[in-house]
This record gives C-alpha cells, sequence and structure tokens, in this order.
C-alpha cells in the first residue's frame, strides 16, 4: 500500500512545527538529531583518550586535561547519550503505535522533556568549553566537593536538569503503557519492546531522583559550605557513593533494557518465529528492573564498605544475571530453527548477542568480591563496561535504527553497506576492547594518561581498533541520511515482519491509526513452522 | 491494507472505533475532515474520552510524586547515617530549634491541607467559583504563613551564626563538628522543602485563576485534584521532617 | 465522571485527628521512653502520612494502581534505607566520628 501524501513527516512545516510539536514521531526525530550530536562530541573525547594512550608516554595531553577528556567523554556518552538513546528515539516514536495509540499519555510533557534534555545539554557543553570537569564521570567525593577546581557545578547542573528529561520521558511512558493501550491489546499481547520500556521507565522513576539529589548536595557542598560528605565534620565520602551507585548502577539497566526491547523484535522478524518464551523474557524485564536496585554495592567493594555488606551485594549481583541469561537463551531458542535472513539489523543482533554475553560473563567475575579487588579500577572494568554499554547497548540501538528506519524515514537505506558496517562496528568494537580485557587483567589502571612500556602493543590494538570502530559509525550517519533524500520509497512492511507499527503506512500519518485498532491476538504471529511427516499422503 | 478486512482482524473497517478527529487541514486517511464525536471541550483529542483523561492525569501525578518520594529520600539517608554516628550532637543541635515555630508550622500545613482537600470537594462538587477560590486563597495564604515563620527561623540561625561554613560559631558547641552536620542538613531538607513550597503557592495561584474563569466543575476537575496531590505530599515531608529535625531527645531538656 | 465525594465532616475528622497526632508527637519528645521515643515519633508521622494518603489524597477509593504506585515509591525509599545502613551498621566503626 503506498504512503499517503500526507504524513507526520509533511504535516506542517516550518521550524515552529517541529520545535512546538506535540507528535511524539516529531519529537523523536528532535531527539535523534540531538543525541546523535552529544554521540559526536563524546566520540570526539574518546580519540583523545585513545590518541593519548597509543604511546607509554603523557604526550598528547597534559595529565590535568587528560583528567578532562575521560570525565567528559563518560559524561556525555552516559547522560546525553546513552541513557536517553532508544527510549527517547525508539520507544518515543514506537510506543504509541505498538500499543495502538494516537500518542503519548502528555505529549506536551514529552516535547518538555526534550527542551530540558538540550538545556542540561547546553549547561555540560558550557562546562565542556570552559575547560571541562575532571573528577570523572563518578564526581566521587571528597574531590568533586573540595578540591577540584574544574566546573564541577556548571557540570553538575546540566546533568541535574538532563535528570529531569529522563524522569520525564519514564513518567510518560508509565501512563501510556497502563492507561493508552488499544481495546483488546492486553499486557501480554504487548510487543516486549514494549515489556522493556516498561521495566526501563519504572528505574528511570525510582532512580534517577536519587541521583539528582546527590549531585545537589555536592554543588551545595561545593558553593554553601554545607558538607554533606565532609569528613571534617564527620561526613562520610563513601555515603556519596551508595547515593551515587544507588542510580548509577540501575542506570546501566536503563541503557540495556530497552535495547534487549529491539533484539527481541530484530530476532523474531529476521527468524521469521514467535519468540521463544515471551513471558519469560517479558518478566525478566521486570525482574532485571527490580533486582537491578539491589545491587549498586557491588561498585563499592574496595571503597570502605563493609565486607558483610560486600558479601550481600555480591550475591545479589550474581542474581541479577539470571534474567539476563533467561534472555539470551530465550533468543537463541527463537533462532533455531528459524529461517533467519542476515538482514543488517540481525547482523546487529547476533553481534548483540555475543558481545551482550561477553560483557554479563565478565561483570561476573567483577561481582565475584574477591577477584574484583585485584581488579577495580583497571582497563578489566573499562573493557566490561563498554561490552555491554557499546557491544551491547549501542548495537541494539543502531540493530534498531535500521530496523525501523524504513517506518521512521519511509526511506529504503542501502543494505550492503549497512552490511558493512555492521561488520566494521563489530571487528572495530572487539579490536578496540578485548585488548582492554587482557590489560586491565595484566595490570594497567584505567584513568592513567601514563603507563608502564610493557602495556603498549594492547593500546596500540586498542587505538587502532577505535579508529576502525569510528569508520563503522560514522557510514551509517551518510548512507541513513542519504536515503532520506535518495532512497527508495519504503512499504508499509518492507521486512515483512509483525506487530502494528508495519500496518500503517511508512512514514506514519500524525495521528497513527485512521481508527483505533481492536487488537484480537498477540501482535507477533510469524506463521508457525509445519512439520510434515506424512506418509504416503500428498 | 485495511480495507476488505473483517472486523476480526487488527483493522476492524469504518463501522467500528472512534473516528479520528483530523488537524486543520488534514484530510486523515478516510477523509473526514472535521466530524467527531461531541466531547467536553476539554478533553485533549489523543484520549479516548474523559474518564482516560482524568485517570491518566492523576497517575502521572502520582508517578512524579514517587519521584519526589526517592529525591527527597536521599537526604533523609543522608539524615539517618549521621544521625545514628553523632547522636549527641545531634541531639545538642536539634535543641536549638524552636519547638513553637515548629509546631506552629506543623499545624499550618495540616489546616492547608485541610483547605486544599475542601477546594478539591468545591470543584468536585460545581460549586461557585467564589467558594473554590475562596478555599484554594486560604490554602495559599496558609502556605504563605509557613514561608513566614522560616524566615523568622533562618534570620535567628543567621544571627546566632549557626550556618555551616565559614561564619559558623563552633565555640559555642559540646560537638561543633556533628552540629555542623546537623545544620548543613537542616538547611538543605527545610531549603528544598520550602522551595517546593514556593512551587506550590505558584501553582496555586494558577489554579485559582483558573477557578475564577470558571473552569472547574463536577464534569471536569483534574487540574485541582492534580494540583491538590502535590500540596499534600509537600505537607507529608513536613510531617517527617518535623519530628526528625526538631524533637530529637527533648526529654533531656536543654543544655545537656 | 463517578469519583468519590468525601462528606466535609470526613475532612474535619482527619484534621482533627492529624492535629490530635501532631500534639502527641510533641508531648511525647518530653518523656524519656529510651530508644522507643523514635519508634513512637515516627509511628504517629507514619500514621498522619497514611491518614493524609488515603483520605485528603483519595487513595482510599483509588483504583489499585495507584495503590501499587504509591506502595512501591516507599518500598524503594526502604530499600535505599536499609541496604545502606546495612554497610553503616556492620562496618564495626562509627562514621565520622573524630575520637
Amino acid at each position: 500500500m503506498e504512503a499517503p501524501a500526507l504524513n507526520y513527516l509533511n504535516n506542517g512545516h516550518g521550524a515552529a512545527s517541529w520545535l512546538l510539536t506535540k507528535d511524539h514521531k516529531r519529537i523523536a526525530l528532535l531527539y535523534l538529531a540531538s543525541i546523535t550530536a552529544f554521540f559526536a562530541l563524546g566520540g570526539f573525547f574518546a580519540m583523545m583518550i585513545r590518541l593519548e594512550l597509543l604511546t607509554p608516554a603523557g604526550d598528547v595531553t597534559s595529565p590535568e586535561m587528560y583528567n578532562r577528556m575521560f570525565t567528559m567523554h563518560g559524561v556525555v556518552m552516559v547522560f546525553f547519550f546513552l541513557i536517553p538513546s532508544i527510549p527517547a528515539v525508539l520507544g518515543n516514536f514506537l510506543i504509541p503505535i505498538m500499543i495502538g495509540a494516537k500518542d503519548l499519555a502528555f505529549p506536551r510533557i514529552n516535547l518538555l522533556s526534550w527542551y530540558i534534555y538540550v538545556l542540561g545539554g547546553l549547561f555540560t557543553l558550557v562546562a565542556a568549553l570552559s575547560g571541562g570537569v575532571d573528577t570523572g564521570w563518578t564526581f566521587y567525593t571528597p574531590y568533586s566537593t573540595a578540591a577540584a577546581n574544574s566546573h564541577v557545578i556548571t557540570a553538575a547542573v546540566g546533568i541535574f536538569i538532563t535528570g529531569f528529561s529522563s524522569i520525564l520521558t519514564g513518567l510518560n511512558f508509565i501512563v501510556t503503557i497502563h492507561r493508552m493501550r488499544a481495546p483488546g491489546m492486553t499486557w501480554f499481547r504487548l510487543p516486549l519492546f514494549v515489556w522493556a520500556h516498561y521495566a526501563t521507565s519504572l528505574i528511570m522513576i525510582l532512580g534517577t531522583p536519587v541521583i539528582a539529589i546527590t549531585i545537589l548536595m555536592v554543588a551545595a557542598e561545593r558553593a554553601l559550605h554545607l558538607g554533606i560528605f565532609d569528613p571534617a565534620l564527620g561526613g562520610d565520602p563513601v555515603l556519596f557513593q551508595h547515593l551515587f551507585w544507588f542510580y548509577s548502577h540501575p542506570a546501566v539497566y536503563i541503557m540495556i533494557l530497552p535495547a534487549m526491547g529491539v533484539i527481541s523484535e530484530v530476532v523474531q522478524a529476521f527468524s521469521r518465529k514467535n519468540i521463544f518464551g515471551y513471558s519469560f523474557i517479558a518478566f525478566s524485564s521486570l525482574a532485571i528492573a527490580v533486582i537491578g536496585f539491589l545491587v549498586w554495592g557491588h561498585h563499592l567493594f574496595v571503597a570502605g564498605q563493609s565486607t558483610y555488606a560486600g558479601l550481600v551485594f555480591s550475591v545479589l549481583s550474581f542474581m541479577v544475571a539470571v534474567p539476563s541469561a533467561i534472555k539470551v537463551f530465550n533468543w537463541t531458542a527463537t533462532i533455531y530453527k528459524g529461517s533467519v535472513s542476515l538482514d543488517s539489523p540481525m547482523l546487529y543482533a547476533f553481534g548483540f548477542l555475543g558481545l551482550f554475553t561477553i560483557g554479563g560473563l565478565t561483570g561476573l567475575f567483577l561481582g565475584a568480591m574477591g577477584l574484583d579487588i585485584h581488579v577495580h579500577d583497571t582497563y578489566f572494568v573499562v573493557a566490561h563496561f563498554h561490552y555491554i554499554m557499546v557491544g551491547g547497548a549501542i548495537m541494539g540501538y543502531l540493530g534498531g535504527l535500521h530496523y525501523w528506519w524504513p517506518k521512521i524515514s519511509g526511506r529504503l537505506y542501502s543494505e550492503p553497506w549497512a552490511k558493512l558496517s555492521a561488520v566494521i562496528v563489530f571487528v572495530g568494537f572487539n579490536l578496540t576492547f578485548f585488548p582492554q580485557f587482557i590489560a586491565g587483567y595484566i595490570g594497567m589502571p584505567r584513568r592513567y594518561h601514563v603507563y608502564p612500556p610493557e602495556f603498549q602493543v594492547l593500546n596500540v590494538l586498542s587505538s587502532a581498533g577505535a579508529s576502525v570502530l569510528a569508520v563503522g559509525y560514522v557510514l551509517p550517519l551518510i548512507y541513513l541520511t542519504y536515503s532520506i533524500f535518495a532512497g527508495a520509497k519504503s512499504p508499509a512492511d518492507p521486512w515483512g515482519a509483525k506487530g502494528l507499527e508495519w500496518e500503517i503506512p511508512s512514514p506514519p500519518p500524525t495521528e497513527n491509526f485512521g481508527i483505533t485498532p481492536i487488537v484480537t491476538h498477540g501482535t507477533h504471529q510469524y506463521a508457525p513452522r509445519i512439520e510434515k511427516k506424512e506418509v504416503g499422503v500428498v | 491494507m485495511s480495507d476488505g478486512h473483517t472486523p476480526s482482524e487488527h483493522y476492524p473497517g469504518p463501522v467500528h472505533g472512534v473516528p479520528v478527529h483530523a488537524e486543520p487541514g488534514y484530510a486523515g486517511l478516510s477523509g473526514q475532515v472535521h466530524g467527531h464525536v461531541p466531547h467536553h471541550p476539554k478533553l485533549q483529542h489523543h484520549f479516548d474520552d474523559m474518564d482516560q483523561q482524568v485517570e491518566a492525569s492523576t497517575l502521572g501525578m502520582w508517578v512524579f510524586l514517587v519521584t519526589e518520594i526517592m529525591f527527597f529520600g536521599g537526604l533523609f539517608m543522608a539524615y539517618l547515617v549521621y544521625r545514628s554516628a553523632q547522636p549527641d550532637a545531634f541531639q545538642e543541635a536539634s535543641a536549638h530549634l524552636s519547638i513553637f515555630w515548629g509546631g506552629l508550622n506543623t499545624a499550618v500545613l495540616i489546616f492547608s491541607s485541610l483547605t486544599m482537600a475542601l477546594a478539591v470537594r468545591a470543584a468536585q462538587t460545581s460549586l461557585p467559583p467564589k467558594v473554590q477560590v475562596g478555599w484554594i486563597v486560604a490554602t495559599m495564604f496558609l502556605g504563605s504563613v509557613f514561608l513566614g515563620v522560616k524566615v523568622i527561623e533562618y534570620s535567628d540561625k543567621f544571627r546566632e551564626s549557626i550556618v555551616p561554613g565559614p561564619y559558623f560559631n563552633a565555640a559555642m558547641w559540646t560537638h561543633p563538628t556533628g552540629v555542623e552536620m546537623f545544620y548543613s542538613l537542616y538547611f538543605i531538607m527545610t531549603g528544598l522543602h520550602a522551595l517546593h513550597m514556593i512551587i506550590g503557592i505558584a501553582l496555586m495561584a494558577v489554579i485559582a485563576w483558573m477557578a475564577w474563569r470558571r473552569q472547574f466543575d463536577s464534569s471536569y476537575y483534574t487540574p485541582v485534584e492534580v494540583s491538590g496531590l502535590y500540596w499534600h505530599f509537600v505537607d507529608i515531608v513536613w510531617i517527617f521532617l518535623f519530628p526528625l529535625l526538631y524533637l530529637i531527645g527533648r526529654h533531656y531538656g536543654e543544655g545537656h | 465522571m463517578s469519583a468519590h465525594v468525601a462528606p466535609k465532616s470526613l475532612y474535619y475528622t482527619i484534621f482533627a485527628a492529624l492535629m490530635v497526632g501532631t500534639v502527641l508527637t510533641v508531648v511525647v519528645a518530653f518523656f524519656d521512653l529510651g530508644f522507643l521515643n523514635n519508634v513512637v515519633m515516627l509511628g504517629i508521622a507514619s500514621v498522619k502520612a497514611l491518614l493524609v494518603i488515603l483520605f485528603f489524597m483519595h487513595v482510599r477509593w483509588s483504583t489499585r494502581l495507584t495503590w501499587v504506585v504509591v506502595a512501591s515509591g516507599f518500598f524503594f525509599l526502604m530499600i535505599l534505607f536499609t541496604f545502606t545502613m546495612m554497610d553503616y551498621l556492620t562496618r564495626g566503626w562509627l562514621v565520622g566520628t573524630l575520637r
């Protein structure tokens, strides 16, 4: 079916129609533009890091500047790219469509969340351009409160403001999913992408306020001498770490759960098979969200936390791996004996499966207190979280972006280039980060700009890999943008996939559905494999 | 793709469902331009009906209040840690807060919750706008009294140099560092609470104006209800702040 | 809309209960009950909060979902408190005492 002449992209022209839009699809694109910009900024800082680490000596930047580089890399990538990425772009775009609604519950709050994000980003940009922050993205006290002479408060304010963007997005999703489902769209007919975002939204709501207040306390201590973390007043710097990680650990689940939602969708579409274990995947998303709140102390194993508490957090950290493992098993079982096509989204999904598994398992290594004592603050940790966040979350983001690009833009991108990029990303990623596991294990500390010569080979491999990875990220920017202008027009369902979003035109009309759909069955109904075991009958 | 399907498919055909309200100038998929079911003027068009809008709005405010619980919760966490570590210092510090002002403020806020509840009820039962505005203004007035008392308390503290930082008068205390910690928490917690109060009063001003313009009756009073939820929450925070800050170890009497 | 309209007398009763609770809290503070002082004060505060939530905020007549949302807020707050205090109470040394 051909797209009608009028869709959400051409329904209204001019800057005002975009900047004052209430359409969740347009807001998703506003987010897409801004997070891409921040990804580029974070990537720039990464490039500076890898450049410096090419040689053992500190010859590219001063030590102070290097501290600012890795801090800004972390701050920008975590708060301004990873946390918003999939929810704000793909979640915003797809959730109303997937549940059969015209928009999210609070369209104006959705727009407000984007403006808040941009405002927070501007503060952080100002902090970066004024010289940056050098505390590490983790802002540990007492350095951040007492000793650092970088732009801590500016950056902290930026993160504080952006936190509200996250909170409002989560709030919107929760109310939407509870109250705006089309008739017949029961919870267990929801796409797993929606389940994943529901669980993510729970974390956004419950966790983000805690880091907000913690940042406020740091700013208050710096600016007003209200020394909550000041040891001179009997304060405990480790309390900061408790409060910081109470959010920041669940935050990593904010980053990965949406990616898992993408993988659930992609794996079904490109195996042409219903997901294996739908309720297991749905409930495991909730389990990850809840148990994820119980493990933050594994970041404090060597911080001065009591051994007893460390023990409890260690056991719980092992438990939180279980629902993730359940998902991996179920995705694998879905692909098994499916009719697999290796389109580019599926390549990203396969990459995710392998890399997330490695990242997750190394997380278990780190969750074992005995081992963590030796690899804490080494490149082993850095490699672990990059496997999850880049090998996992970013792969999921790119896979989802490719999968739904025809729906979002109404155009088909160049599949050969996309396949090439996916492979380049995979190769570049492993070349960048696998050597870091080794380097960390044999002792290279993180956040160091100089290192003993015996680590150089591994660092050179890593930096080389980073260059390859960069190419892999730039290519989609080029061919996806190109497709907007010169790509073939996409039909409603270019992949032959199932789901409400594939039943409306590409790109969709502004109000999504001409008529409220009435749902009578689960949204993923790939034809079951028919095993023919006839004997003698044609 | 959607034509010719039986009603058991996702697209049941033009007979069922709620027709879309078209934006001006937009023809809509089915060619309708401006035909839609009559509805309350305050119904936002991405909702199916007023009930859904009310439920969504109330749920949304409750979810926001949960974030506020966690927001203040971080401060209560710090309080919990440090009070259990330095009970004597906290006791000494707390004794210098005025139970009179704190108790008065508690009573004022509880009273304001009553007026707020009555304001919501007035809108809910379609009482005249004058009555609605009256209760809302009463709430605002009580909130302002609360803030006025806080100003008195804060200026007392500033005068006596009981303020953390370079001007803190350590000499007058037995446990100066712990007392300074207590007052750091005191100022952040009550300061943040007061900020929420100010926002609440501003919110009430908007609601009062809307009520004056006759916008609320039993068919539509969601903004009043939802703002009321926010106001009551701010009251609840103070319900916990008062005993935790003002009433530590009072049985020892002054000067312990 | 079919929301429940509470009688004004109910609101006045709750108000009275809240005031009584406040007076009680202040009075009890002047008696030495050991650690029970904290228990009683927090207990009364919790009851007051519950009254405000149930009646002024209409949760008594709200959907189950609203109940769950409110409860989960306090539940996760308790997680923050208990797990953090678990660390502090098992350290074997007092936090921040400059002895």
